[in-house]
């Protein structure tokens, strides 16, 4: 498939945002229960922000891969079948929820209730809610590519796996990076958790492009057309100037550049990374840590890019000689 | 139920592009607007076709067959395309079985055509929504145009015949039996899409004679009956004049 820059930032930055809102939500709980020191109200109200931002600045990419946003209100409309509308409807009650939760922080909203006061409880329960639709987001976004049987390369658990994982590890290096400005004594554990996260995903990617590169595809020229014949060769396509079918479902990069750009996103997402958060944990050096999450995005961006340049489109069978 | 459907007959078809040219200049020119060209006088001309022939060569040279493959919307039975859209742009008929996609719906987000295993669907650049065979809907119904223009444009343009139009789902349509007598078949049946769409195949055309259907006395020229000369034998005509 032909990767839209679209769909690459919609994916990455929404992934991000979810991964940091579960990151502070993670910090909220584990806090609650004294595992963690407790930290500001303000901490999650302007980390809610960054989450709401992140959301947003991906809804607006996706804009961008829309023919006609204008009329986007009507994707809502088929949640039953298509999981593309599932994730138009979750997305916003992701971001309204997350909402709600920054402002119970910011306001430190202590109500009373029958002469209690419910304190942490409102922002617990309404982050715990938050934090399944976190969830069913990644499942959306991702059933989205893996529900198309016929994408073998995507058509897999490993899908939903991945866009989770990779989602998350980002968004715990996020709050690692966040935590170092505002609250440095959380940098070792949302560094911790960035880093077995990221080593999780580096598992379960590598596990996706070891099946990617063993998958023999189902349909081939004989099927597409119907003909019983080893030796069957297309001789024209039946234009010359190219149309949708070749610009959409063909990466059009070189065998080379494909290659490198699997290994850049392998390095990039994965060990360096590792390395960055580690040596910046142990030496307590935020400017590591901030690196590290530069680093890792860009290499979500080559991630998400081999991804869809991954999925191999039985149509193309159809395209393979201009003529 | 019914199901308008297209059989295609690999074995006449001579990839004339006929019907690609009559389909274009059809659902060019009706109430759904234009179907777009971008950059028709160009170097690089292109634009969106519901209907494209393509050509392959079977075999080796030099002992090769060419055949010619026009390729369409199958309108699937069970279109994978269909469940996807998000807005419901895309759906299918229930009277008719015919696929279409809502053109006023439509958000252009092209998931449609990512599950469509065959590429029928071609996003038009210009209205930035999504295109495909509409199996000429605007003239099946159209009691203005004499019944037996109530076709697919490719079917009435096509040269060859090799475009049969009708209902699979009625065992007697002209359809139905080039299916069941022909050998028609579905395009990549392994994904369960159920194309209505049929392909008949190439066939061998082998002519045998014998000899006695040379001289059999039916012989409807009487080719070998011509007489060497004239008979010198008595007979009717002089003993009348
Ligand atoms: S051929 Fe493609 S577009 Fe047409 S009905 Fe089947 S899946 Fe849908
Ligand atoms: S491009 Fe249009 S018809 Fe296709 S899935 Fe999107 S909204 Fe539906």
């Amino acid at each position: 498939m032909h990767p839209a820059l679209s769909v690459i930032f919609l994916t990455t930055l929404i992934g991000a945002g979810q991964g940091l809102f579960l990151a502070l939500f993670t910090g909220e709980s584990y806090a609650a229960i004294n595992i963690i020191p407790e930290q500001r109200h303000q901490f999650f109200a302007v980390g809610g922000l960054i989450v709401l931002m992140l959301l947003i600045a991906g809804l607006v990419a996706s804009f961008f891969h829309l023919g006609h946003p204008e009329r986007a209100w009507r994707a809502v409309t088929q949640w039953r079948t298509s999981w593309l509308s599932r994730e138009v409807i979750i997305l916003p009650l992701v971001m309204l929820l997350v909402a709600l939760w920054s402002i119970a922080h910011y306001l430190e909203w202590n109500p009373t209730l029958l002469g209690m006061e419910l304190g942490s409880e409102i922002t617990l329960t309404l982050g715990a809610v938050t934090s399944a639709a976190v969830f069913l987001l990644y499942i959306a976004t991702a059933m989205i590519y893996a529900s198309i049987r016929f994408l073998r390369e995507w058509a897999s658990p490993l899908t939903v796996i991945n866009f989770t994982l990779l989602g998350a590890a980002s968004g715990f290096l996020l709050a690692t990076a966040y935590a170092t400005n505002y609250a440095q004594n959380l940098v070792n554990f949302y560094g911790g958790w960035a880093m077995i996260l990221t080593l999780a995903a580096w598992f379960s990617r590598s596990a996706a492009l070891i099946r990617n590169a063993r998958l023999k595809p189902k349909s081939t020229i004989q099927s597409a057309i119907g003909i019983r014949h080893s030796q069957i060769a297309q001789k024209s396509m039946g234009m010359m100037g190219g149309s949708y079918n070749t610009r959409e479902y063909f990466h059009g990069a070189s065998r080379m550049v494909l290659r490198l750009i699997k290994w850049l996103a392998l390095v990039l997402t994965f060990p360096l990374p590792l390395l960055l958060i580690w040596f910046g944990m142990s030496s307590d050096n935020a400017q590591l840590i901030l690196i590290a999450l530069f680093v890792q995005y860009l290499g979500l961006l080559f991630e998400r890019w081999l991804f869809f340049a991954q999925a191999n489109h039985p149509q193309n069978i159809y395209y393979q000689t201009v003529g | 139920m019914t199901q308008l459907a297209l059989v295609i007959d690999l074995n006449v078809c001579v990839g004339c592009h006929a019907c690609v040219t009559s389909c274009k200049e059809w659902n060019t020119s009706g109430v759904a607007g234009p179907l777009f060209d971008d950059n028709p006088y160009d170097a690089n001309p292109t634009g969106t076709f519901f209907n494209r022939v393509q050509t392959f060569e079977i075999g080796t040279f030099p002992k090769t067959e060419t055949v010619h493959f026009p390729k369409s919307c199958l309108h699937c039975e069970d279109p994978p395309c269909v469940p996807v859209c998000p807005t419901g742009a895309s759906y299918k008929r229930r009277e008719d079985g015919i696929v279409l996609v809502d053109y006023d719906k439509c958000i252009g987000c092209k998931y449609c055509s990512w599950a469509c295993p065959y590429g029928a669907r071609e996003i038009d650049e210009q209205q930035r929504v999504m295109k495909k065979c509409t199996l000429c809907v605007d003239r099946l119904y159209d009691a203005s145009l004499p019944e037996s223009e109530r076709k697919p444009s490719c079917v009435l343009a096509c040269p060859t015949q090799a475009r049969i139009y009708g209902d699979i789902h009625d065992a007697d349509s002209a359809a139905s039996m080039a299916i069941r007598e022909r050998g028609g078949y579905q395009l990549m049946p392994e994904w369960g899409t159920q194309p209505a769409n049929h392909y008949l195949p190439r066939r061998k055309t082998e002519l045998h004679i014998h000899a006695d259907e040379l001289v059999r006395s039916d012989n409807p020229l009487k080719k070998e009956d011509i007489r060497k000369g004239p008979s010198r034998e008595v007979n009717l005509d002089d003993w009348m004049f």
